[in-house]
Formats: structure tokens, sequence, C-alpha cells
């Protein structure tokens, strides 16, 4: 199974001008470590909050493509979030959640993702368009795709519990990564 | 007195146009408003600390938004404020009704009408409780400290305070 570092790395390889939410913990350090930019959003506390703010993004400026890299335990704390996101049914949001089915940050407690098809929700919330991968080969096709397409997008990546050393915390004041991203959204 | 179709139209004035939040009955008659102003974005939100990271976003995305709610809400926001609004310095305007004030309500609201205002101030977010006369001045100052300080600042509505 592949690890989420290189399943992030592999979905940020694709990104050009999309603003990215990143949820917290591990997944907003690997892509702080592996693709760090000015149009990416570290949400380093606030857990649960990574698809609001997304939203929020997408709503607020609809020509601009807006990506939310997420986490299971994130989803599963806010699942009205897939309902609203259905409602609104933004053409221009691509919600990527990489699934390991624990709390990586806290120690690898389990999640109960591994009973509950979140791709299943977001299908039937509203999503336009859902992808479960369980394997690498397809994740740089289908996240291309997806930032293509029409949405909203879910895809649900499968990856291992693990988490993979050397990854630095993203080394910004909170401050700064408002300012950048704003600057970055206002960059038409 | 203000009436809430004029509160509604000033706050448009002064550039917010972006409302999210929950509900309360301190000032339904905004959410009405909300609901039938199609020309302005009022997306309802599934509970307070979501309304807060949408308001985030909508600011991060350089619009001006507003956050309704009853301090039932503020319960559940207190860490979507202290975490990441405050935190990231993000600009945003709350509107909070005051259930519970004085000890004169449905006993769910005792407690939190009671704390909600120490609350605010222990994570370090300004208000301005709304007086009938005032309602307008008390918005601006609120509106400007927001500005100044590039944080959440609250303002605070008890009923009867709209007409």
């Amino acid at each position: 199974m592949i690890t989420r570092s290189e399943a992030i790395a592999c979905t940020l390889s694709e990104i050009t001008d999309e603003l990215v939410v990143v949820a917290n913990g591990m997944i907003s350090r690997e892509a702080f470590t592996h693709h760090d930019r000015e149009a990416n959003f570290y949400m380093i506390g606030s857990m649960g909050l990574a698809c609001p703010i997304g939203l929020g993004v997408a709503t607020a400026q609809p020509h601009r493509r807006v990506v939310v890299l997420d986490g299971d335990g994130n989803v599963l704390m806010n699942m009205g979030t897939l309902a609203m996101v259905g409602e609104l049914h933004p053409a221009n949001l691509v919600h990527i959640v990489f699934d390991n089915e624990v709390y990586g940050s806290t120690g690898g407690q389990r999640s109960i993702s591994d009973h509950v098809r979140l791709d299943k929700i977001a299908g039937a919330a509203g999503y336009a368009q859902v992808v479960r991968l369980e394997s690498t080969e397809a994740l740089r096709p289908t996240v291309a795709d997806m930032l293509k397409q029409d949405g909203p997008s879910f895809l649900l990546v499968k990856v291992g519990p693990e988490n993979v050393s050397g990854i630095a915390r993203v080394s910004y004041p909170p401050e700064i990564i408002t300012e950048r991203f704003m600057r970055a959204a206002s960059n038409q | 007195m203000v009436t809430s179709d004029e509160f509604y139209k000033f706050l448009k004035a002064k550039g917010i146009n972006f409302f999210t939040g929950v509900p309360d009955s301190t000032f339904k008659e905004v959410f009405r408003l909300l609901e039938q102003d199609v020309a302005t974005t009022y997306i309802p939100a599934v509970s307070e600390d979501v309304a807060i990271g949408l308001a985030v976003g909508g600011r991060l995305g350089g619009q001006f938004p507003m956050v309704l709610m009853q301090n039932s809400g503020l319960g559940v926001s207190i860490n979507a404020l202290a975490s990441l609004a405050t935190l990231y310095k993000v600009p945003i305007l709350l509107m909070i009704g005051w259930r519970g004030y004085q000890g004169k309500d449905a006993p769910e609201h005792l407690i939190m009408g009671e704390s909600m205002l120490n609350l605010l101030q222990d994570i370090g977010v300004p208000y301005e409780v709304l007086e009938a006369e005032s309602v307008y001045d008390d918005t601006e100052r609120a509106i400007a400290q927001m500005e100044t300080h590039s944080i959440p600042v609250a303002l605070i509505i008890r009923k009867g305070i709209l007409a």
C-alpha cells in the first residue's frame, strides 16, 4: 500500500495554479515538505474544518479551482459538510481524502473509516464525481482529470497507516500563511 | 428603533457580502431577509464551527463575511475561533443572539447566557453589545476594531433590540 507521504507528493505534482487547503497534522506537514507554495493554506489547528474553508474559498472565487487535501478523521469529524458540498454543488471544488483509517498525528489510534464508506457517503450527499482508489497507478491521472472536470469531485485514496520520517513542521507563522494564500488567491 | 430590514441594508452597505451561520430566533427576521435576497451569498451551515470555517474561506477568497448564530453555537465555535480565525488573523464579523440574558430564558440557555461574554474575552474575541439607540454606532465600532486588529469581532444582540 502506498504511504500517505507518497500519495500527497504524487497529488501535488499535478497541481499548477489551484488554491489548495490542507488539513491539520501530518497532511499539512507532508504537503509543506514536498511541495510548498503560496497558494497552499496549511490549517495547523481546527481539525474538521479543511473542507468548510475550501468550500468558502470555492464560493468566494468561483472561477478558481480549489483543492482540499483532507483526512478520514477530519471528514468524520464534520460529516455534515459533505451534505453542504452536495447542496451548494461548487463545480470548482476537488475534495481529496487520504484515508489511513487512523489518527496518524496522535499515535495511530483507529478512526472508524475501516467500517464507514466515506466515498459512498459523499456520493449520496451529491458530489458530482466520486472515485475510490486502493492502488497507486491511477492516482496521478485521476487527480489530473478531476482538476479539469466539473465537480464537486471526491477522491478517496486508501493509504498506509505509517508516518514516514524526515517530515518537517510547517515553519510559517499562521498569519503569514494567511497573507501568502490571500496574495495567491487575488492573483487571477 | 432600527428594524431588521434597515439593519440588514446597513450591513450590506458596510460591504458585508458573504453571510453564513445557523439560525437564532433573536434575529429570525434577518434570516428571512437572507433567504429572500438572491443577490447576496448566504450559506446555511450545518454547525457554527463549520460556519466559521466557511467565513474564513470566504475572507481568504477576498469577500467580507459575517457569521450569524445563537450563543449556544459559540460553545461549538470556540476552537474554530481560537485555533483558526484568531490565530490566522482573519477578520470576520460575528452576530450572536444572547439567549439566557439576565437568567430569563429556557433552562438550556442559562449557563451560556451567563458565561458568554467571559468566554469571548478569554479567547480574545472583542465584542459590542448592541443598544437599541446606538445600533449603527456600535456596529461601526466593531467593524473598525475588526479591521484594525485583523481578528474576529462579535456583535451581541438581545431580544427586542431590532424591531
